[in-house]
């Protein structure tokens, strides 16, 4: 367990059994938060009176035949509507925006007995992979404040791994939960696409957003997605299909499993010290009763391309909604045209521009065929690679990224770069099924590395008892980052 | 591609500065993006959409939404209930 917030799992037993109250646990986390906050930079905004009023309430009712998540506070990434709060997106279009309605996913954990605690950093409108494209400045990695979180989920991540949220939602679209809880070394599951509704979620790629969890434990994740996952009339993406009881799946061992090693995911463009740490990741699987076997995703090499093609097309189209008329800043014009070209121009940042620009064009006259679909049918491809992958096995081991967390700024003027990165996060979502990430082990230079458990679509309990197995075997979800002890474990 | 053009399309106007750096970044990325060149893919169904789910219709009935009052509250500029814009039509 980080620090000295309990987990979701184990709270309710906590608070049934007097050790500690909600008000308890809510400053404990406001404590956090002030001491760790000005130099993580993971809230954007919180209110700890409100969350004081509400734990206080809480605490006098009755502790028999509780919801679930009685208690809980959970952090919520600045992407999702919490009714009569902010929802920046952390942009400077929608700085002054209150959210008139709860997301579904946020009104489920209100009706579990949650609080949706505090705005969290994250890149603008989730465009980006180390939270450095938040107009309110990067979160920074509780491992070493030199580093990005990872993103686009990066505040999520920062304040689970640095003792300052029980757990968060977060959201991913090619990696902005998984990649940031790798790098931050927490837990981080995108579920299926279809499985969580995302009414309330304010889109980047439709076809491809996700909202999930990030948590301090593989079964803090499995109560998360219970509460979040199944079908939503508001969304009609999600499908209406039987939530199972993820709980009951975390068996603690892989006997009788068979999991596949993707060749293309082990190549010399990963750092030796990740590929390291997954290797002996897998090793651990096995010792745990697991068959592990070679599959092959021979059409990885087109991901990051396929990727940014489908994902810039659908957000330039879903960004055209902020043109300044019905919601978030507005510069006057001498027409409306000359308006919204004002208002984009002062609003946006420099990576949601150069995504609506690129996306744009991929969809243009002369262009579409060459680019958009193109892209489209590459994505046949990698869904297929996957199901003939998962014909040979029940999920699959792999890095999150080809790296550990790397330092602040040296990616910022080389967007392919960053974009390359994405190599092992965005196939899952091109192919819609899901993945997690686990804490596997640590660099030299005292950074996280995640491990990837992929599965097919609507198999959630299968990633999550092969993560809940491997961490129950090994100790890396322990570890403190420095953040934590340097201000006493305030 | 030109960005000044796309943008216009994309109904965001850029600086000088800012074409260059974007013109030069997304020739970068396109570049690498050709890359989808290589692949035969005569006969290969486009994917929208990963799962596959078909139109989903609701009833067709009215149902109460959000408050008016809360719907504008957002909104940056507004009279007698009304979204303003700049005027049209002289």
């Amino acid at each position: 367990m980080h620090a000295q917030l309990p987990t979701v799992a184990t709270l309710p037993q906590l608070l049934a059994n007097g050790q500690t109250t909600t008000r308890s646990v809510v400053d404990t986390l406001s404590a956090a938060i002030e001491s760790r906050n000005p130099v993580l930079n993971a809230y954007l905004s919180w209110d700890g009176a409100e969350a004081a009023r509400w734990a206080q309430e809480v605490d006098a009712q009755s502790v028999a035949n509780r919801p679930l998540l009685a208690g809980v506070p959970i952090g919520i990434k600045d992407v999702l509507n919490v009714q009569g709060q902010p929802c920046g997106c952390a942009s400077l279009i929608l700085e002054k925006y209150v959210s008139p309605y709860d997301a579904t996913a946020v009104a489920r954990l209100r009706q579990a007995g949650a609080l949706p605690f505090g705005r969290l950093n994250m890149d603008e409108f989730a465009m980006g992979s180390s939270n450095e494209n938040s107009a309110y400045g990067p979160a920074r990695n509780p491992w070493n404040a030199g580093y990005v979180t990872g993103g686009s989920s990066g505040g999520s991540a920062a304040a689970v791994a640095g003792g300052m949220a029980v757990a968060a939602l977060g959201t991913d679209t090619g990696g902005s939960i998984r990649q940031p809880a790798a790098f931050c070394g927490c837990v981080g599951l995108k579920p299926s696409y279809g499985r969580v509704s995302r009414y309330g979620l304010t889109a980047f790629a439709s076809s491809l957003d996700q909202i999930g969890p990030l948590t301090q434990s593989v079964e803090d994740a499995a109560i998360l997605l219970q509460v979040i996952a199944g079908h939503d009339p508001l969304d009609s993406t999600s499908l209406d299909r039987p939530v199972p009881d993820y709980r009951a799946a975390l068996s603690g061992d892989l006997a009788g499993m068979r999991l596949g090693l993707p060749r293309e995911y082990f190549t010399d463009g990963v750092d030796p010290q990740v590929t390291w740490a997954v290797r002996a990741a897998i090793e651990e699987c096995r010792k745990l009763g697991a068959e592990i076997v070679d599959v092959d995703l021979p059409h990885t090499r087109y991901a990051v391309a396929t990727y940014y093609i489908i994902a810039t097309a659908e957000a330039s189209a879903n960004l055209a909604r902020f043109d300044g008329v019905r919601y978030g800043a507005r510069e006057s014009g001498q027409d409306p045209i000359d308006s919204y070209g004002r208002t984009r121009a002062r609003y946006f940042g420099p990576e949601v521009k150069r995504r609506i620009i690129l996306g744009t064009f991929v969809l243009s006259s002369g262009y579409y065929d060459a680019y958009y679909l193109r892209a489209q049918k590459v994505r046949t491809l990698i869904r297929r690679d996957f199901e003939a992958a998962f014909q040979q096995c029940d999920a699959l081991l792999a890095p999150v990224a080809p790296t550990t967390a790397y330092p602040l700024g040296e990616r910022v003027d080389d967007p392919l770069q960053m974009y390359l990165g994405d190599i092992f996060t965005v196939t899952a979502n091109l192919a819609g099924i899901c993945g997690l990430s686990v804490p596997c082990g640590f660099s030299d230079n005292g950074l996280p590395v995640g491990l990837q458990v992929l599965g097919p679509a609507f198999r959630e309990e299968t990633i999550l008892r092969v993560g809940h197995a491997y961490e129950q075997a090994t100790d890396w979800h322990h570890g403190l980052p420095p953040v934590c002890a340097e201000d006493g474990g305030q | 591609m030109d960005v000044r053009d796309v943008a216009h399309l994309a109904r965001m106007h850029i600086t000088a500065e800012e074409a260059t750096l974007f013109q030069s970044q997304l020739e970068h990325i396109l570049d690498h993006v050709r890359d989808l060149g290589e692949l035969d893919l005569d006969g290969v169904e486009p994917t929208a959409h990963a799962v596959a789910v078909q139109n989903v219709f609701r009833v067709d009935e009215a149902r109460p939404g959000l408050p008016h009052a809360q719907v504008m509250a957002n909104a940056p500029q507004a009279r007698n209930g009304l979204f303003m814009v700049p005027r049209i039509l002289e």
